[in-house]
């Protein structure tokens, strides 16, 4: 097996959890109430220990002595391979809540799906990370269904999240070509695989939250190779800065 | 919280209250308690909670920049603690009739107090190490003291509190111990952080005990069961080994040994400065609160909505 | 912007959490929620943040009925004198080591 396909592939999957746990932790302080900092932080936490996790393991597959951090902290935009849906700016706590819904759908599916890699370190990570993910989707779906049937105003403002963050979903479930090995050899999930799932589930919850599903249009594709919107730049200008002054120095 | 007017209490009551508290008895929300001293509690610890929740953002606006996967976890776990730690405080208060909602309304009119450290800006990594190992340092003395307060609520939380920042002030002194053995632009960033936090920690205690109108009362009930001074003091001793074992200096050329006391006694403190922070004029005394307002003001919808579907849901709908 | 109604707070729940299997569940402070589904999240995000227990009761805070410090005369003084409930009570012939 590649391991150049393998690195790819587990920064696939690192990278949506690192740049999401980012985007998530801003939050931090500034929440709508008490209860919600500490229930997004934990989420955070959560998203950025995955990422910790699998970065090691690329780290591991790629043995150039890229650490997890050189990997977090020392690469260029072009080098994420996160879907774009992570990297958008946190918006309000509607965008916020309905991001973290429709990827953590997406999330439980998957890491359901990598729990049963061949790869032992792989299953492993999956199986810890599924019930952290369930849990989200159960604190992300409560309130997607509680600001859609909430007031006018909630109602109003989630659904123009889902609107806004539906053209950026498509891509989850574009299974890249060069991780065709990969799969057959059961080390990592198709992901093309997930989507009915994904929809039945995504459609129950926003039909409870009086939402209405978005029709099909165009969705946006690039994350996956690298290829970002202008928001990830500014995410990493800011994430990266203090490890980039200082290279070489242990914190 | 408006100044309560001089009650007249039953004096047998008050006797028999008073002597509970003498005999370190535990005083529970449905007991009999003075009305000053439910004021009092009122006002230590919803200034208590505000500055936790208020302590969120100086510390809050590194999470993003935190320089490893390791810090940046470690961080936003602790910072996430100072908000349950403020949201324990404030259940704790609401034992005593007062409602969370009004007593953050105080804070977000600005009519609540809340510990002037968090006034003071924080502008390197550096100022995560110095602010976990002095500012929890000290709050961790003065928390330890209040673990053993008279009103059984407000032991009850500082007693979960002081566990769970066990870890606080270690990350705070781990971080800085890094940056002390680590590059000439890390030392110089360690050192330049201590001596911006030195003092205004020392602070942190607030006013000499002579100056200090409140701490009589407060100590005769055990809501405190040591003096501002007692408690600087402590905290100077312990820090002051912690300081040399990394090889830095505290920016106070009068530091000396006592050898009678075996304290370490510090120069003069600059009280103008800090009855300047509390009064407003400090660097981010306004932008705290505005962030606080502004997640507040921003996050009503969320709040309105919650209510309004859990009203419909309850209504069968 | 002044809300045409004053804001309704959130109802405060009381939050219990078993440490292990097998222990009680214990009092371990509260959350405001909006309902029984949510308290209980927000008791697990708040109360259960480092491995502290196995299980979580939440109740309504309102829902409570607790005993008054007058009540504790009555309710709990005529226990002080009924020794025969406590084993020491009872005597133990010399040389049974294990009872």
């Amino acid at each position: 097996m590649a391991p150049a396909a393998l690195f790819t592939a587990l920064c696939r999957v690192g990278d949506d959890r690192l740049i999401l746990g980012h985007r998530t932790s801003e939050w931090c302080g500034h929440a709508p109430i008490l209860e919600e900092d500490i229930a997004l932080a934990n989420i955070a936490l959560d998203l950025i220990g995955q990422a910790t996790l699998v970065l090691q393991y690329a780290s591991a597959v790629e043995g150039a002595g890229r650490t997890e951090d050189a990997l977090a902290y020392f690469r260029e935009a072009v080098e994420f391979r996160n879907a774009m849906l992570c990297e958008l700016p946190r918006g309000d706590f509607g965008v916020t809540t309905v991001r973290q819904f429709l990827h953590g759908v997406f999330s439980v599916l998957q890491w359901d799906a990598l729990s049963r890699s061949v790869d032992p370190t792989i299953s492993g990570i999956a199986a810890k990370a599924l019930k952290e993910s369930r849990y989200h989707v159960r604190h992300a779906g409560e309130w997607v269904i509680r600001l859609g049937d909430g007031t006018a105003e909630s109602h109003a403002r989630t659904q123009a999240a889902v609107d806004a963050l539906w053209p950026y979903t498509g891509e989850l479930f574009m299974q890249p070509t060069d991780e065709a090995d990969l799969v057959a050899g059961g080390l990592t999930a198709d992901v093309s695989l997930l989507a009915p799932a994904w929809q039945q589930q995504v459609r129950d919850v926003l039909a409870r939250a009086t939402l209405q599903v978005p029709g099909d249009g165009w969705m946006h594709r690039g994350g996956r190779d690298g290829r970002h919107t202008e928001h990830l730049g500014h995410l990493l200008a800011e994430m990266q800065i203090v490890a980039r002054s200082h290279p070489g120095a242990q914190w | 919280m408006p100044p309560s007017p001089a009650v007249a209490e039953d004096p047998v009551r008050l006797a028999e209250f008073e002597a509970r508290i003498a005999a370190d008895g535990s005083i529970e929300p449905k007991d009999w308690m003075p009305a000053r001293y439910r004021s009092q509690l009122v006002r230590m610890m919803s200034q208590h909670a505000h500055s936790e929740v208020v302590g969120m953002l100086p510390e809050g606006n590194w999470i993003t920049r935190a320089p490893s996967l390791r810090r940046k976890m470690i961080l936003l776990a602790k910072v996430q603690d100072e908000g349950g730690h403020g949201l324990y405080i404030y259940c704790g208060t609401e034992t005593l009739g007062v409602d969370r909602h009004d007593l953050v309304q105080q804070l977000l009119d600005g009519k609540a107090k809340y510990s002037s450290i968090f006034n003071y800006p924080t502008l390197t990594w550096a100022d995560i190490g110095a602010i976990g190992w002095l500012v929890d340092g000290a709050a961790i003395v003065n928390q330890t003291m209040l673990a053993k307060a008279s009103y059984g609520p407000y032991a009850r939380a500082m007693v979960r509190i002081c566990k769970e920042e066990n870890f606080h002030k270690r990350q705070g002194y781990e971080i800085m111990t890094t940056l002390a053995r680590g590059t000439p632009a890390q030392q110089a960033m360690a050192q330049e952080s201590l001596n911006r936090w030195w003092w205004p920690s020392l602070m942190m205690f607030g006013p000499h005990d002579a100056d200090s109108p409140n701490s009589d009362e407060l100590k005769r009930w055990g809501i405190k069961r040591k003096s501002n001074d007692e408690l600087r003091q402590r905290f100077v001793n312990l820090t002051i080994a912690q300081v040399k074992a990394i090889g830095l200096t505290v920016p106070d050329p009068d530091l000396a040994y006592d050898e009678a006391t075996g304290d370490w006694k510090t120069g003069p403190i600059d009280w103008d400065e800090f009855w300047r922070v509390v009064k407003g004029d400090g660097l981010c005394n306004k932008e705290r609160l505005d962030a606080r307002r502004a997640a507040h003001a921003e996050g009503a919808w969320v709040r309105e909505a919650a209510v309004a579907h859990a009203a419909r849901r309850a209504a069968g709908d | 912007m002044t809300p045409a109604s004053p804001e309704q707070p959130w109802p405060v729940w009381e939050v219990f959490i078993q440490p292990a299997a097998g222990d009680p569940h214990e009092h371990a402070g509260s959350v405001h929620a909006v309902d029984a589904e949510h308290a209980l999240q927000n008791a697990r995000d708040t109360y259960a943040r480092r491995n502290e227990g196995v299980s979580l009761w939440v109740v309504p805070a309102a829902a409570i009925t607790a005993s008054t410090p007058e009540d504790m005369g009555p309710f709990f003084d005529p226990a002080n004198d009924k020794a025969y409930r406590h084993p020491q009570f009872y005597k133990v012939p010399k040389g049974v080591k294990v009872f």
